[in-house]
């Protein structure tokens, strides 16, 4: 008997929580799904191998610190997790059209829960994040004419903390389980007397390393934008999507810590027992919900304005023509930025703060649709006598305009407290917020995507599938989510495993059929990535400029030089690519000077592999693990802090070589 | 965009800068971004502790605990601290390394006794049964000083980490592009404390 103690006793120290009853294999579903994941990353990892990619990999992209490549790598992480956050979905779908009166559907209660929590959070911070992220980060350095962001280093870093959170979250799915809170874990659910298990322990500390990164790469762009924009290049010529960016990453810098302190009030509650957010000891669980709101609201305005700044890039492109209304689309941009601070309330009306409370949150919101109202207006204008042309991008962004308006509109219905008190928490609240993150950022993402893949692959995208994509998206979101504003004006609430009610059913079915066409829009997404692969060589764009562009990213080639620019820019007007072409730019032929740029190195990724470990510690209570991690983590970034030796040149020879060769491209071209 | 016409004379060089073209100061610009970030998570502390911290639960209350004696004490390390920071970075300026060095040394030394009291601090108030745990107000306290006392000990850490790279690589720009990072950081620190001290300790003894 003390022997098993003893043992038991050291098996704690070594292994903390974690043990053989801490792998699933008890359920089939998630058994099916690790086997899955296994077969599907050994053939990957498998195929890299036999391509004999690794070296590549490791030296050309994982230790890059060319904003170019840490932009892509963005993307596909976005892109990936995508897939996560979709099987989520579809399997909360499947249950809920199943699940009815007698029948329970195939989904336990305490797996459903963990589901729609990792949908959200996956969604949030794992898709869409990276999304936005990796947009700003390939092309806003472009769009200024900077060589690269202006702390090359830690922009690494930064894509390595994220990955590192979203390893956390998948983590979860195979070892322990995720938490069962909602997205927002609010206490006293997610405190240790209601959820003692591993889940919301993933949930911090997935979301803490993850948040690093955000936060780092927020202070990095809004550097770049604020100290390396080209020559001439005031902040009234800024292109629109530089402005957003700039806007956002404003938001990130004030916003992200407040998520941070809020989620290590929770930690210290769930670790070390104080009563920030308990029940007793004069705690105050409605201290959470404002803090943590306090940093969700603006979240999605980090979310949707660098969008916002997409699809104005996209409209004057495709229409021929200037952005209509500039500057009001600037002050548009600040002024959301600025009263997405006053509306955190509106998340909790039912809170009970009184009458005035409520009001004053009510119309601050309200007031926000007025100048997104005028970007709607000037995107209009602009398209108005323009000539559009219906490629890909401008698709994506008619699709948003519409779908947009209409999930805004419900959005002021929400913000009104008394109609708010109805709608709370109901289904109709889940059918406005996929209305306009669907219709806003998903549909912006892809808008994006198939406007700059051509900058960045070299050629563009296939024009077939990508219409198979956007109808099938457009389809299926409105059959997904108009019948759960109908199921929430009857009083329907979110979260729910099971109904007894069988007359909702058909609604739930049509939502079903919806995320079907959802899926099939995925489907043909990923499709026209590999045929476009394939059709490389048709669809090769060696101009650099195939949509007749405007802004500083169109005038490189198509991929951009490592050095983005062989000479900065000099900007005399707004468009500053446009001006260059119709006033007959020239490009310079010869006496190339050499460019100074930074090393790649592994200390980015090394470092988030430490925070993973250290990460992993604290959420099992291996505590000799997380503190050999963190130590580890110290000293590494003091090691890496005694590197003084971190750039080179690549010499004038090599820049002309490059520069020679692109004018001969293009001269081609003419010929 | 119409008033600009196809001029004949329109070269390359209208439209690119030939020398390098550098940005000043990029590093304390970002630097002073992240700072303003940590000034937030200060404030997200410090709005905790104007909720709950009145919430005694039944326990001890600030007049029970703070020995403002103690607390002056410690101020004034972290006042001095500060102090002969600047006299580190006056020397800088001067370009002379060992004064610089000298009067880092003496700051950290300072941090050093800042955070004993604190930690001394800290350990009676658990001894006698005031931990973090007790009461929403202690769980308030705690936190927000043991963050800025967490914040110190990652100055001394950098600080010396910065001593052993100046004694190294001397007054180099880079280094001194730290130096200024962290007395940046060292000032911050200091004008929080200044809150805590006013809004924790002075004004909870007065309610």
């Amino acid at each position: 008997m003390t022997a098993m103690q003893e043992r038991s006793t050291l098996m704690q120290s070594l292994f903390g929580r974690l043990s053989w009853d801490s792998i699933p294999y008890h359920e089939p579903i998630i058994v099916w799904t690790f086997v899955g994941t296994i077969v599907l990353g050994m053939a990957v990892l498998g195929w890299i191998t036999k391509q004999r990619a690794w070296g590549m990999l490791w030296r050309d992209w994982f230790c890059s610190i060319d904003h170019k490549k840490i932009g892509v790598m963005y993307i596909v992480l976005g892109l990936i997790m995508l897939l996560r956050g979709f099987a989520d979905a579809v399997m909360m779908r499947a249950q809920q059209a199943m699940a009815f009166g007698d029948a329970m559907g195939y989904l336990p209660p305490h797996h459903y829960d963990q589901i729609f929590t990792a949908h959200g959070v996956i969604m949030i911070f794992f898709v869409a994040m990276p999304f936005v992220t990796g947009l700003m980060n390939y092309v806003v350095p472009l769009q200024i004419g900077a060589r690269d962001v202006a702390f090359p280093f830690l922009n690494n870093f930064s894509f390595w903390m994220t990955a590192a959170g979203a390893a956390l979250v998948m983590t979860s799915l195979f070892i322990g389980e995720f938490a069962m809170t909602g997205w927002l874990s609010y206490p006293p659910l997610s405190g240790i007397d209601y959820s003692p298990g591993v889940g919301v322990d993933y949930y911090i500390w997935a979301l803490q390393i993850a948040g690093v990164g955000t936060l780092l790469s927020g202070v990095n762009l809004l550097v770049t934008i604020v100290k390396m924009r080209a020559p001439g290049m005031t902040l009234m010529k800024m292109p629109v999507f530089a402005w957003t960016s700039l806007c956002t990453n404003v938001l990130i810098v004030a916003a992200f810590p407040i998520l941070t302190a809020v989620l290590a009030l929770l930690s210290l509650d769930r670790y070390v027992g104080t009563n920030f957010f308990t029940n007793d000891f004069g705690g105050n669980a409605m201290m959470y919900v404002n803090l943590i709101w306090i940093w969700g609201h603006p979240e999605v305005y980090i979310l949707i304005l660098p969008l916002f700044g997409v699809f104005s890039e996209i409209v004057s492109t495709f229409s021929g023509k200037r952005l209509f209304g500039y500057s009001s689309m600037v002050y548009a941009t600040v002024c959301i930025t600025i009263l997405s601070y006053i509306v955190w309330l509106h998340h909790f009306f039912t809170m009970g703060s009184g009458a005035s409370v409520n009001s004053f949150f009510g119309i601050t919101t309200m007031i926000i649709s007025i100048p997104t109202g005028a970007k709607m207006f000037n995107w209009l204008f602009t398209m108005y006598r323009g000539k559009i042309r219906f490629d890909l991008p401008m698709l994506w962004t008619m699709g948003f305009m519409l779908t947009f308006v209409g999930g805004g509109m419900t959005g002021v219905l929400l913000a009104v407290p008394p109609a708010d008190f109805v709608l709370h928490n109901s289904l109709f609240l889940i059918a406005h917020f996929h209305h306009v993150i669907i219709g806003g950022v998903v549909f912006g993402t892809f808008a994006g995507i198939n406007f700059w893949f051509p900058k960045v692959a070299g050629f563009k995208l296939d024009e077939f599938w990508g219409k198979v994509s956007f109808w099938c998206w457009i389809v299926g979101f409105y059959l997904a989510f108009m019948p759960l504003y109908v199921l929430g004006l009857m009083g329907v609430t979110r979260r729910m495993s099971h109904f007894s009610d069988p007359d909702l059913r058909i609604w739930f079915l049509i939502a079903a059929v919806g995320a079907f066409f959802v899926g099939l829009g995925i489907l043909a997404f990923i499709v026209q990535l590999v045929v476009s692969i394939r059709r490389r060589h048709e669809l090769r764009d060696e101009s650099g400029d195939p949509w007749n562009g405007r802004t500083l990213e169109w005038s490189t080639s198509s991929p951009p030089p490592a050095y983005n620019f062989a000479f900065t820019p000099r900007v005399h007007a707004l468009d500053a690519w446009w001006d260059m072409k119709t006033r007959g730019y020239r490009r310079p032929q010869s006496d190339f000077v050499p460019v100074h740029i930074p090393k790649n190195t592994a200390a980015g990724i090394v470092l988030a592999g430490l925070s993973v470990v250290c990460g992993f510690g604290l959420i099992w209570h291996i505590w000799w693990l997380a503190a050999a991690a963190f130590i580890a983590l110290v000293g590494g970034a003091i090691y890496h802090s005694f590197n003084y030796d971190r750039d080179y040149h690549i010499p004038a020879d090599e820049v002309s070589r490059v520069e020679q060769a692109r004018t001969q491209q293009l001269a081609a071209l003419q010929g | 965009m119409s008033t600009h016409t196809m001029q004949a004379t329109t070269t390359a060089d209208d439209f690119i800068v030939r020398e390098d073209h550098h940005p000043e100061n990029g590093t304390l610009l970002g630097f002073w971004l992240y700072l303003m970030s940590d000034c937030l998570i200060f404030a997200v502390l410090f709005a905790v502790f104007a909720v709950l911290g009145g919430n005694y639960a039944a326990g001890p209350a600030p007049k029970d605990l703070f020995e403002l004696e103690l607390v002056a004490v410690n101020t004034a390390m972290l006042l001095f601290s500060s102090i002969t920071y600047g006299f580190a970075m006056l020397e800088m300026q001067r370009n002379r390394i060992r004064p610089t060095l000298l009067w880092l040394g003496v700051t950290g030394l300072f941090g050093l006794a800042f955070l004993g009291i604190e930690l001394y601090e800290f350990h009676h108030l658990i001894h006698i049964g005031a931990g973090p745990q007790r009461s929403a107000f202690l769980s308030a306290f705690f936190t927000l000083v043991g963050t800025h006392g967490l914040h110190v000990t990652f100055g001394i850490i950098w600080l010396v980490t910065l001593m052993v790279q100046v004694g190294r690589h001397g007054l180099n720009t880079a280094n001194r592009r730290r130096l200024n990072c962290l007395s940046l950081f060292w000032h911050f620190l200091d004008v929080i404390w200044i809150g805590v001290f006013t809004f924790v300790y002075l004004m909870g003894v007065l309610r």
